[in-house]
């Protein structure tokens, strides 16, 4: 196996691991409205205060990641997603500073609460905007992007946004649900059903027009040999979404969250399956945008140490703050 | 209208802006990280309540500006593919490791162990808090070391070859990390970050001082702030020095554009002010000291120095604002060295706590630091125009191929929502820094700077005549 390859598959890995953690952190933002008073959102926000900047950290190494070992790939769909990605990175601004700011603002709180909810809305809109514009297509000319800047938007991609805002929110549901008690826990527990269900509604949307893009979907999704690979995914999803409805009767709060999350990961192994081995789909493959072995194995040698080391490291942070939130959340 | 305007300008002006705003908060969480593990050590070595005192005090703006750099760093590691395409594509090879490295060894350590700092003082004890407080003053230092790294390669490219594709491809990682320039840049902003501190740390105490001469808790805050400017302003002073002399080996056109030398000479003088006027080629309306601008660029009086006239026109950067902004840098940093002196003096009379005069002096020099830090940068950044890869990759030749209007409604976007952010972010620290810190009992052990500055200080006496102690 080639380095271009497994860097594929670690930047993938990086990808997941940011949708997986800042998802829910994201999610707990969304369904501020939601929450009933200042005091089960100081709770909401104690449930992630302690990580959100980690679960981040994450969507750098995918973009630092990417600048590193597929160049092309990352001067290409940057451009590409030019607006989409401005007004992510915006409103993750908004809400990253809001953690703080709503402390330390007196008589604004109100003012952050709202950004903390519009900044994390807004962000997982334009993540999900930025997914399908990257599905459905990018123009490429030599090794520049070629298309226009306003390319991005499609129904397509306003689809996969609304499925990445509603799909968030379910894990942020999750989340809460696994980290407060009293009403704000079950509260947090009755919007589970809900949204994983408006998320499972999108996923076959999603699922059923992806092949419609283009040929090269279609022939791997509905054509022999390749079904193989394809055919246990959608049950699998029904298999989780199983799970995930026995956790909630049973009250297993930690099982339901890590349904939640599967539920992600088997649509990121189909999203996977659906693209491969292209980083720009049906334009540029991982091998092409790929940097030289020199740059590709330096980088190897210290991901292959560090990854590790931080995979431990940030375990060990959600261990310290393991357990239920106190009510009104953590202060320093 | 929009269409009319130059892309790769409104890029840069987007670039510039962002980063000078991102700059601020690193500097300062780099030093206050600093500082507030060596609070934490000196409470764990002698549990005087003042040290706990500082630590709790600084923890809430140290939390506030940690927050706005980490966002504002964001936007950056992805500028340079919405709006750098092209440099992303030829550079990435190079530098994308670096950028790599700074995050698996620096951003994950720093924000992995922030909520433990932050948060986790009950749950973990006294000692792993401490531990994760040195771990993010690690983390923001080794961040620091990367991408001066990649920021000094792009100044003095070194250890790379090109590809057929037209890319930079790495030969030899260790000259690409420590490049010509790196060691001279890391060390000159490693000390502006701390000065840049140790002037808001400074300026807060002065504050409180003058309201409240007695409050024990403001009194170690100035003294080890005044400990640290008296320390580091000279130093930085050497280290700006060496690393110009590094600036006119590798970069001789930034250095004689910062100096406004236009014509190559013998027995240089240095311009104290003055207009340079670019399309005449000379100096108008200067104040010069004769033989000093050779001397500071090579150390000695008569040396022949190299002017814009050995450079073509168009590699000529803009010389209107690295003249100025070199001498709002270096001003400054005088005026640093002034407050580290003065206090040195105001110490060893014992009046250091009752010296309104010296207290109003920090107080004014507080929010200077980032002056300094913003104008060296934009000294070295538009001194190293017009290349983004200096020499070898044009500035107009690396932007991404992205519609004026675009990068315009991004930019006017950016403008509007970082100035209210950043300065609502902004005003809440100062709101912080404008609480009395609480009182705490004086100190029985002495610090560990006063330690050595007493042991100094006697020996001062010992050496004066007429004050012998």
């Amino acid at each position: 196996m080639d380095l271009a390859l497994i860097w594929g598959f670690v930047i993938a890995i990086a990808v997941f691991v940011y949708v997986a953690l800042d998802g829910f952190d994201l999610g707990v933002g969304i369904l501020f409205p939601l929450l009933r008073d200042e005091a089960e959102r100081d709770t909401a926000i104690g449930a992630i205060a302690p990580v959100w900047d980690g679960n981040e950290t994450w969507l750098i190494l995918g973009g630092g990641g990417l600048f590193a070992v597929f160049p092309l790939a990352y001067a290409v769909i940057f451009p590409a997603l030019y607006v989409p990605l401005i007004v992510m990175l915006l409103a993750l601004v908004f809400r990253g500073v809001a953690f703080e700011f709503r402390v330390h603002s007196g008589g604004h709180k109100w003012f952050w609460e709202h950004a903390f909810f519009g900044g994390s809305l807004v962000a997982a809109f334009a993540q999900g905007i930025a997914l399908g514009a990257w599905l459905q297509g990018i123009d490429v000319e030599g090794r520049a992007y070629a298309g226009g800047w306003w390319d991005w938007l499609s129904p397509f991609s306003v689809t996969t946004g609304l499925a990445l805002v509603f799909g968030y929110a379910m894990l942020g549901a999750g989340w809460i649900n696994l980290k407060t008690e009293g009403a704000l826990n079950e509260r947090a527990q009755s919007f589970i059903i809900p949204l994983a269900a408006a998320t499972v509604a999108f996923i076959v949307v999603v699922s059923l027009w992806t092949p419609l893009l283009n040929e090269r979907y279609w022939v791997r999704w509905f054509t022999f040999p390749t079904m193989i690979y394809a055919i246990p995914v959608p049950v699998l999803v029904a298999l989780t979404v199983f799970a995930l409805w026995q956790a909630l009767k049973q009250g297993w709060a930690l099982r339901a969250f890590l349904a939640t999350e599967i539920l992600f990961l088997l649509c990121y192994i189909g999203l996977g399956i659906s693209v491969w081995p292209d980083i720009v789909p049906t334009a540029i493959t991982l091998q092409e945008a790929a940097a030289p072995d020199k740059s590709l194995g330096f980088l190897l040698v210290g991901a292959v140490v560090l990854v590790p080391l931080i995979l431990v490291y940030t375990a060990a942070a959600y261990w310290i703050f393991r357990g239920k939130v106190r009510h009104g959340g953590y202060h320093h | 209208m929009l269409e009319s305007m130059d892309p790769v300008l409104l890029a840069r002006i987007q670039f510039a802006f962002t980063v000078s705003f991102h700059i601020i908060f690193p500097a300062t969480s780099i030093g206050l990280a600093s500082f507030l593990a060596f609070v934490q050590w000196r409470w764990l070595r002698t549990r005087e309540e003042v040290y706990l005192s500082l630590f709790d005090y600084w923890i809430k703006p140290f939390a506030v500006v940690f927050g706005m750099g980490v966002v504002s760093g964001l936007m950056m590691s992805y500028e340079f593919g919405t709006n750098w395409s092209v440099f992303s594509d030829k550079t990435g090879p190079v530098l994308g490791p670096l950028i790599g490295y700074e995050v698996m060894t620096a951003f994950f350590i720093e924000a992995g162990f922030l909520g433990v700092m932050l948060f986790g003082r009950d749950k973990v004890g006294p000692r792993l808090h401490f531990m994760a407080t040195f771990l993010v003053a690690a983390g923001t230092l080794m961040s620091a070391f990367w991408i001066l790294s990649v920021n000094s390669w792009m100044q003095t490219p070194a250890g790379y070859s090109m590809n057929e594709a037209g890319q930079f491809v790495p030969e030899n990682w260790l000259k690409v990390i420590f490049n010509p320039s790196f060691p001279y840049r890391f060390v000159h902003m490693a000390f502006a970050a701390y000065l840049t501190t140790a002037l808001v740390v400074g300026a807060t105490g002065a504050y409180h001082l003058l309201r409240d001469r007695q409050n024990q808790t403001a009194r170690t805050m100035f003294s080890m702030a005044m400990w640290f400017v008296a320390i580091l302003a000279p130093l930085q002073i050497l280290a700006g020095d060496q690393h110009g002399l590094n600036t006119y080996e590798h970069q001789p056109a930034k250095i004689a554009a910062l100096e406004g030398h236009f014509d190559s000479q013998a027995a240089a003088p240095f311009y104290v002010v003055g207009w340079p006027d670019v399309e005449a080629g000379k100096m108008e309306y200067a104040i010069a000291i004769p033989y000093l601008g050779s001397w500071i660029l090579t150390h000695e009086f008569t040396a022949e120095i190299t002017g814009l006239d050995a450079f073509p026109r168009e590699d000529w950067p803009n010389v209107h604002i690295v003249f100025w902004s070199f001498r709002i840098m270096v001003g400054l940093g005088l005026l640093f060295l002034g407050l580290g002196v003065w206090s040195l003096v105001q110490r060893y009379r014992g009046r250091l706590y009752d010296s309104p005069w010296l207290a109003r002096f920090a107080l004014l020099l507080g929010p200077t630091g980032y002056v300094a830090v913003l104008s060296g940068w934009v000294t070295t950044e538009v001194g190293r125009q017009p290349y983004t890869v200096y020499g070898l990759l044009r500035t107009a030749e690396s932007a991404s191929p992205v519609a004026t209007p675009a990068v315009a409604t991004s930019l006017a976007a950016i403008v509007v929502i970082y100035l209210f952010i950043f300065g609502l972010g902004t005003y809440y620290t100062v709101r912080l820094l404008a609480k009395v810190p609480p009182d705490s009992p004086e100190p029985q052990t002495r610090g560990l700077l006063d330690q050595g500055g007493a042991r100094a200080v006697r020996i001062l006496r010992l050496l004066i005549p007429g004050r012998g102690a």
